[in-house]
């Protein structure tokens, strides 16, 4: 039954910018776009949940279509909540591995050069498209030997020193396939006089809800709201984070999407691009060495959604010698775990083909983004090594073991 | 002059013209019908599409309670597919007579309907938005229904019983011999034909209107008009009806329709010259507000989409009356050869939307009685196209394989059984057309083809085109093009409809233009205006 608290999709004028937006329905005619799939049909599924349409499932949750829309639809939310509610869901084991990221990421890690190279073994990656549905074409992330949180536990008592401090939440990504880009972050930080603290988080929820397992996504957040909470205490120190979804999901999604309360850690949350950039600008920028190459950026569209992109560049920007190129704004079709899925594959290569000759055609040194996942899906189609921000801020703040160009790109 | 031969000429499509129209080609019995706008365009699309168990009248008016609850158990079987079974609430509130709950409760026992106090908790799980300030609660048999589906599958089964329909032509005149009643003179609205339809017995169920078409023969039947207004919100408020617990007021029932909900209705007398000119008043929309408010309060947050109002005939059978007492509420049926000396006349009118097949039922009786026949009424248990099967799941998923979900249950709801014949696997076939009701090619040229649709607003009535949050922005002009295709409209006269629409639901959003309904409006305003400038013709400048 519909709760009347909860009613954008009631605001929605019918201009349909957000269908010519959707960058699945652009490509493929099986998804009829936000439009069809959000505000119009909300209407008839509050008059007959059974009015439930099977083509929600192309949905990437890639939140593109809240980026355009001129009445604040939370379009995408409304999709998630409706596919999430589908009494006739159920939840595959393929779903199940691809949500599960902490407990994969805990297992890989531990066996990271067995997985690592099992999972390049094409017969293997048949039989998982075969059993599981899972994109044979697709390379999966490689796994680190060792976590970063089991480093950062050593951490502790240098950082105790710093007389500011913030909480850092890497997310399974720097957790579990790239603990290099949280050793950046912690060495930045330290560079300028800040302390960083972590926390026993889990996974953000992204994949969880991505993959309609709103319930466990709840849990996930109020463990992380409380565990955060904890670290904070009553101070403002900032929450800062290097994956753009794992901050969309704590900054918007745990509460308009879980309805969870986040009072307690509300105005703290920040990419940390964000948070380094007002730095700069409160203090003094630190000097940074030049750095010769030509990146192109990718602004992912989670970043896109929290209207966060703007602190990447401008932070970018502050590099010397960096040729900053940027490329169109636009979805590069992974979504997280959505182009994994093998009913989605071909969906999400032809979403990204566009940016994927952008890249080719401006023939970079370098490619920099905010999320990891779309790290994935230009390192897999293009030439292009892909790094963070961080990275080459890192770089040209002189910190240590920082990018070996030239490496072959690959997932960590 | 075109002639027509039949034996009885029915005058007027709403539901209660339909019904008799239907009833008569179920008993074999020739007839014509003749409405002088749309089918279901007078009081019968301006109303409530409350499909009442009786326990609205059960206090004051119990003959009116049985009633309705008979006919409440025989539609619900016939008539599945204009009907959805919502069941309804009565609840009160602090400031209700209590005493009102207790006499509910005693008279709809004696006249046999099902009403059963609940607690407070159980009426909010059914109804989550209800107010929870809420003192009593009592559930009733009430039902929701649409008053277009209704005429049009009655009018539909009468047609292929082999009944003549004539929309938008209107009976200029009653001709009479010296036997009584000959036939009608009509014209088309249209076309400006004049033509006459030859028949022994003249049925006028033209609702308000009777007292016009009754007076052009020098017979007297006096009506007092009285409007209701209601105002419509942009999706289903509520899940079942919701009626205030006190005596008949003002915005005391609130009907989930379809994807909307509905709040109404006032009462306010009007001049018998302003039946046609009628408007919702500033004044009534508070109220009506304020009703629904007071029954679901979160409703201040919801987007209306339009307000409405539709005339109530009241009739006074007594010659001379000037008072207005002496009325009748319920179904009137009038001999007006007994009454006036005029054989072959008969008047139907009063009774409420949903006894509308009783009232057929004994106006095709009187026809029956007129033409020497003894033919027997089965319209009690003969169910209506489209509610032929049980149950609202399609027989054959097959058939519409890539369709949405959404897209074959809006168009089963609104077609019953008949969404065979309308929707088909093929993508000219399934396209959208208006996408906040979810209606497609398939069904605009079906309702073209046979559900006498003349222009868009027509064809608004019979598939709920343009009815939905953007009224008829993004459809409208869609819809045009099947007009050019289907009926070989000019590109002119296909511009005059498309503003015709464009103004008739104009007429609705303007009494309450605020908040989104304004940001939808001026929305609208650009495309029709700055993109594809439709223009009133009028308003073309004179060329020079
Ligand atoms: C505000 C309101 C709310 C209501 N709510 C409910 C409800 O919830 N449930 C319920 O059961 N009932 C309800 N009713 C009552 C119900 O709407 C009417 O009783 C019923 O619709 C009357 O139908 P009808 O066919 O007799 O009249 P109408 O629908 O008015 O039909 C008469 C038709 O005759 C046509 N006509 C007139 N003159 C001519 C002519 N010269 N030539 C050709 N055609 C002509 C008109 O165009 C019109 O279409 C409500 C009424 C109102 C006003
Ligand atoms: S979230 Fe992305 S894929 Fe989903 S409807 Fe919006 S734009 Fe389309
Ligand atoms: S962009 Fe927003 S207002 Fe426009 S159609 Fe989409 S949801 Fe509605």
């Amino acid at each position: 039954m519909i709760n009347l608290d909860n009613i954008s999709f009631d605001h929605c004028i019918k201009c349909t910018v957000c269908t010519v937006y959707c960058p699945v329905a652009r490509v493929t005619h099986l998804y009829p776009g936000p439009k069809f799939s959000g505000p119009d049909t909300e209407r008839l599924r509050i008059k007959n949940p059974d009015l439930l349409d099977d083509s929600l499932k192309y949905c990437s949750n890639c939140k593109r279509c809240e980026i355009v829309c001129p009445s604040d639809v939370n379009i995408a939310d409304i999709i998630r909540l409706a596919s999430a509610n589908n009494p006739k869901r159920k939840l595959s084991l393929r779903d199940l591995i691809l949500s599960s990221t902490d407990l994969i990421g805990q297992v890989a890690t531990r066996t990271a050069v067995i997985v690592n190279w099992t999972m390049k073994l094409s017969p293997l990656r048949r039989l998982m498209q075969l059993i599981l549905g899972l994109s044979h074409e697709r390379a999966f992330p490689q796994y680190a030997s060792s976590s970063f949180s089991k480093w950062a536990v050593g951490l502790i008592q240098t950082q105790e020193t710093y007389p500011e401090k913030v909480v850092y939440f890497h997310g399974c990504y720097v957790n579990y396939n790239d603990p290099d880009l949280g050793k950046s972050v912690v060495q930045v930080l330290n560079r300028l006089n800040i302390g960083v603290v972590t926390t026993a988080e889990k996974c953000c929820g992204i994949p969880l809800i991505s993959n309609n397992r709103l319930e466990e996504a709840k849990k996930h957040a109020r463990h992380n709201i409380d565990v955060l909470k904890k670290a904070v205490g009553d101070s403002d120190m900032k929450i800062v984070l290097t994956s753009s979804s794992c901050c969309l999901a704590l900054d918007h999604e745990y509460e308009n999407l879980l309805e969870m309360d986040t009072t307690s850690i509300q105005g703290q949350i920040e990419l940390i691009t964000k948070f380094l950039y007002e730095a700069f600008e409160q203090e003094e920028t630190p000097s940074l060495k030049p750095l010769n190459l030509t990146v192109a950026y990718h602004a992912p569209c989670h970043l896109e959604r929290m209207g966060g992109v703007v602190y990447t560049v401008e932070l970018l920007k502050k590099i010397p010698g960096l040729n900053l190129r940027f490329l169109h704004s636009e979805c590069c079709g992974i979504s997280g775990t959505y182009g994994f899925k093998e009913e989605n594959y071909a969906i999400s290569q032809a979403i990204g083909q566009n940016l994927f000759d952008q890249i080719n055609d401006l023939k970079p040194d370098l490619v920099v983004t905010d999320c990891e996942t779309c790290k994935w899906q230009i390192e897999f189609n293009t030439a292009y090594q892909v790094v963070h921000p961080i990275t080459l801020l890192a770089k040209a703040m002189g910190c240590q073991n920082i990018l070996k160009t030239g490496e072959k790109k690959t997932g960590s | 002059m075109k002639s027509i031969e039949t034996d009885v000429v029915i005058i007027g499509g709403g539901v209660t013209g339909a019904g008799t129209f239907r009833d008569c080609l179920i008993r074999g019995i020739p007839a014509v019908l003749v409405e002088k706008n749309d089918l279901a365009s007078g009081t019968t699309g301006r109303n409530h599409g409350l499909l009442h168990s009786g326990a609205r009248y059960a206090v004051k008016d119990s003959a009116s309670a049985v009633e309705c609850i008979g006919e409440n158990r025989i539609l619900k079987k016939i008539a599945r597919h204009c009907i959805e079974d919502t069941g309804g609430l009565f609840v009160a509130l602090d400031d209700d007579d209590p005493a009102y709950s207790d006499k509910l409760i005693v008279s709809c026992r004696s006249a046999g309907i099902a009403c059963r106090e609940i607690t407070r908790q159980e009426a909010l799980q059914i109804e989550p938005n209800l107010n929870p300030q809420i003192v009593r609660a009592f559930t009733v048999p009430d039902a929701t229904i649409d008053p277009f589906r209704l005429v049009s599958a009655n009018v539909l089964d009468a047609r292929e019983r082999g009944g003549q329909v004539y929309t938008h032509t209107r009976v200029c005149r009653i001709m009479t011999g010296p036997e009584g009643v000959t036939g009608v003179q009509c014209q088309n609205r249209l076309t400006g034909e004049i033509f006459e339809i030859r028949a022994r017995v003249v049925a006028n169920a033209s609702g308000v209107w009777g007292e016009k078409v009754c007076r052009a023969t020098g017979i007297e039947m006096k009506m007092f008009p009285s409007k209701g207004s209601l105002i419509i919100f942009d999706y289903r408020v509520n899940r079942v009806v919701v009626n205030a617990c006190r005596m008949p007021a003002d915005a005391d029932i609130f009907v989930p329709g379809d994807t909307v909900s509905l709040i109404g209705t006032t009462s306010r007398k009007i001049a018998y010259e302003d039946i046609d000119t009628a408007e919702v008043e500033e004044e009534e929309i508070a109220v009506l507000l304020e009703g629904a408010e007071r029954l679901v309060p979160n409703v201040s947050k919801t987007r209306l989409l339009r307000a409405y109002c539709g005339v109530r005939p009241l009739i006074s059978l007594e010659k001379g009356t000037v008072d207005g007492r002496a009325i009748s509420r319920g179904i009137v049926l009038v001999d007006h050869e007994d009454r006036d000396g005029l054989k072959g006349l008969i008047s139907v009118a009063g009774g409420k939307l949903m006894t509308y097949r009783l009232m057929a039922e004994k106006t095709t009786d009187l026809i029956c009685h007129k033409l020497d026949r003894t033919d027997p009424c089965t319209t009690n248990s003969l169910p209506l196209p489209g509610s032929e099967t049980k149950g609202r799941v399609p027989a054959r998923r097959n058939q519409f394989k890539g369709i949405s979900a959404s897209v074959i249950g809006s168009t089963q709801y609104r077609h019953g059984e008949r969404v065979h014949q309308i929707l088909k696997s093929d993508r000219k076939n399934d396209g959208l057309i208006c996408e906040c009701e979810m209606v497609t090619a398939g069904e605009v040229e079906y309702a073209l083809q046979h559900l006498n649709v003349e222009d868009i607003v027509d064809l608004r009535r019979r598939t709920r085109l343009g009815m939905g949050p953007c009224q008829g922005t993004l459809c409208a002009c869609r819809a045009t093009s099947f007009f050019i295709d289907l009926k070989k409209i000019s590109g002119e006269k296909a511009n005059q409809m498309l503003v015709d629409f464009i103004e008739e639901r104009w007429k609705g959003i303007k009494p309450i233009l605020w908040g989104d309904a304004l940001r939808e409006t001026e929305f609208s305003y650009w495309i029709h205006q700055g993109l594809i400038s439709t223009k009133k013709k009028s308003e073309t400048p004179d060329e020079v």
